[in-house]
């Protein structure tokens, strides 16, 4: 019997990229994350980081091993199965803030509650601006993603990674774009979303400062954990 | 709820390149209203001619012929004999349907049709030292009317005053003008024969067609059986029936009974018939390259926004849209494209046919033809709106299936 509280569980996995010279991304990678950790991933460039995430976040198929998300095994799942788990349970955040450039900010941020087809359009929009609200985003709902700073379109695009309620998020690099001031404001959202909310948020990020407020370090070399630190 | 959400994201998608959408639904609804145009030309010309056709004859023509030579009288008795009878001469038989008058008394007693005996012939018409030959009809007016449309293109005179005046005979324009004959003028008729009778011209029918007008006599029938030195006999027998789409089925019919040669319109015309089946494929074909080239600034254009929104797709899909939620929406674009240029299709296409209706010209040899006959059944509107609705979701489809298959981690690599 898995754990309830864990929420992201990897078995053994192992990534290579089929090339000319077959290239491993990751290796062997046991990890466990519970509820309401914040998990950032760090590393030198190129050590898998991002890959690791990719795995976790269902968008790429490991090569060997398997990945549970809320105790459920995903390996062999189609690909609309794990868009699905996609759907429902994960939330991601970008480098780049990806937003729909036609859409206003909360359309955007209502696009995923649309798609999972759950509550009313009333209900969808009033959890849309409350999720901006918390964000201090509030006032932005009715602007297009390019009236906005940078700072600006990565709350946004947190606030769309929390609208169906993830049970994870998965950062990567959120800050990577971000000049200090922004960069400390969204550090600082994600360490609210734990603290406050008990939410479970997994970051890759390669800046010493962000790893530091986070509750666990997952240190990776060439494709390997080389250190999992708990503050 | 799923489609609100494809159907609000292919819209903004295609509204934020209104430039480009307009150029590819003005593609589509040129296509679309070429086709309604010329189509309807096309169908509207050749549902005039068959008009023609089907006025200007009778629908239904019998004649003393028979369609297979007659049988031996011992293969009929002896189907499966091993006997061969070779050089056997053919008995030889009066010329004329046998108890025509009996026949055209029954079928005129069928609800709307009109039957009426023929006999024609060749003569030698000869005026003023010049010999045409011609074609002699012998009719009955009364029906004749009915049966052709020579009472309506008559210049001068009547087929009435063929009763009212003795020896009187009806030509066409072409003749009257090759040999100088004018009304009341008396024309010396030769037959094979050898019977020669001065006639009186008491009718000029103008057809518009040459082989008529210059070759085409009507006499009184019983004028015609003295002529042709046939006395109590028809050679056709000329039937008008109430619905022409008929004639075959019922020429058929009457064949089998009487065994005399039966020949509809659509069988005399089969020729003419089979031209506007390669007429239509001729239309078709250019229309159809229209549409093609139309399909190609659908897929241009829903390939293009592919292309610029494989990040978009990346986080769609990163999001939990599925493949095919991603393949829908580009697909719906293609859709809307179709559907948009369908109806301005079928504006364009309405305004060509009013258009066209106001060009006036005559044909040479038509006397009737005034401009373009059309044809303006929803048929056309239908061809083509389907034509441009299927073009579109088959333009689309090879892009949005590239749009589904896009690797969102490809793209988010590629991005960071």
């Amino acid at each position: 019997m898995s754990d309830p509280a864990l929420v992201v569980e990897t078995r053994g996995i192992t990534r290579i990229l089929q090339e000319a010279v077959p290239v491993t991304l990751v290796r062997d990678i046991e990890l466990r994350v519970t509820r309401g950790e914040f998990v950032s991933i760090t590393g030198p460039s190129g050590s898998g980081k991002s890959s690791l995430l990719y795995l976790l976040g269902l968008l790429d198929v490991p090569t060997a091993g398997e990945v549970l998300i809320d105790g459920q095994p995903t390996g062999g799942l189609t690909a609309d199965d794990l868009a699905a788990i996609r759907l429902a349970k994960l939330g991601f955040v970008f480098q780049f803030h990806f937003l729909l450039p036609e859409f206003t900010v909360l359309q955007n941020v209502m696009l995923p509650m649309q798609r999972l087809g759950v509550l009313s359009e009333e209900k969808m929009q009033s959890r849309g601006l409350q999720l901006l609200a918390d964000l201090d985003m509030a006032d932005q709902a009715r602007k297009r993603p390019d009236q906005l700073s940078g700072g600006q379109r990565q709350r946004v695009a947190i606030a769309r990674a929390l609208a169906n309620d993830p049970l994870v998020i998965l950062a990567d690099e959120p800050t990577g774009n971000l000049d200090t001031k922004n960069s400390e404001i969204v550090q600082d959202i994600f360490g609210r979303l734990v603290r406050e909310q008990g939410r479970t948020v997994i970051a890759v990020t390669h800046e010493e400062a962000f790893a530091r407020t986070t509750g666990r370090n997952v240190h990776l070399v060439d494709g390997r954990i080389e250190k999992d630190v708990k503050r | 709820m799923f489609w609100r959400v494809a159907l609000s994201i292919a819209f903004a998608q295609l509204a934020n390149r209104r430039r480009q959408t307009l150029v590819s639904v003005l593609g589509v609804s040129l296509g679309v209203g070429f086709f309604i145009a010329t189509s309807s030309i096309m169908s509207g010309s050749e549902q005039d001619f068959t008009q023609r056709l089907v006025d200007n004859a009778p629908h239904i023509t019998i004649k003393d012929e028979f369609r297979h030579p007659a049988t031996q009288p011992v293969f009929v008795t002896y189907p499966q004999g091993a006997i061969s009878l070779l050089r056997t001469k053919p008995r030889e038989y009066l010329r004329g349907i046998k108890n025509y008058g009996a026949k055209v008394e029954e079928l005129t007693q069928r609800p709307g049709v009109i039957a009426e005996a023929a006999l024609t012939g060749q003569v030698i018409v000869r005026y003023a030292n010049k010999d045409v030959s011609a074609s002699v009809a012998g009719i009955d007016p009364d029906k004749e009317k009915f049966l052709t449309q020579v009472e309506s293109d008559m210049l001068e005179g009547s087929l009435d005053r063929l009763r009212t005046t003795a020896d009187g005979i009806v030509i066409g324009s072409g003749m009257s003008e090759k040999l100088g004959l004018k009304m009341d003028d008396l024309a010396t008729v030769v037959t094979p024969s050898g019977l020669v009778k001065r006639m009186k011209i008491v009718g000029i029918f103008h057809a518009g067609n040459l082989l008529l007008d210059e070759g085409q006599t009507y006499v009184l029938l019983k004028n015609a059986q003295v002529l042709l030195d046939k006395p109590f006999i028809a050679n056709q027998i000329r039937i008008k029936i109430p619905n022409p789409d008929d004639a075959e089925t019922f020429a058929a019919s009457l064949e089998n009974r009487w065994g005399y040669r039966s020949e509809s319109w659509q069988e005399v015309n089969r020729d003419l018939l089979g031209l506007f089946i390669i007429r239509n494929a001729i239309t078709y074909s250019i229309v159809s390259a229209i549409m093609i080239v139309a399909a190609f600034g659908i897929f241009n254009i829903i390939s293009t926004v592919v292309m610029e929104k494989r990040r978009d797709i990346a986080i769609m899909m990163s999001m939990g849209f599925r493949g095919f939620d991603i393949q829908a929406i580009f697909l719906i674009q293609g859709v809307l494209v179709g559907i948009l240029g369908m109806l301005l299709g079928w504006t364009i296409g309405l305004g060509l046919l009013e258009l066209v209706s106001m060009v006036k010209f005559t044909v040479p040899g038509m006397t009737k033809q005034q401009g373009f006959v059309l044809d303006r059944s929803f048929r056309p509107y239908a061809i083509g709106g389907t034509f441009a609705l299927v073009s579109a979701v088959a333009a689309a489809w090879y892009p949005a299936r590239k749009a589904a298959q896009v690797k969102p981690v490809d793209i988010i690599r590629g991005a960071a």
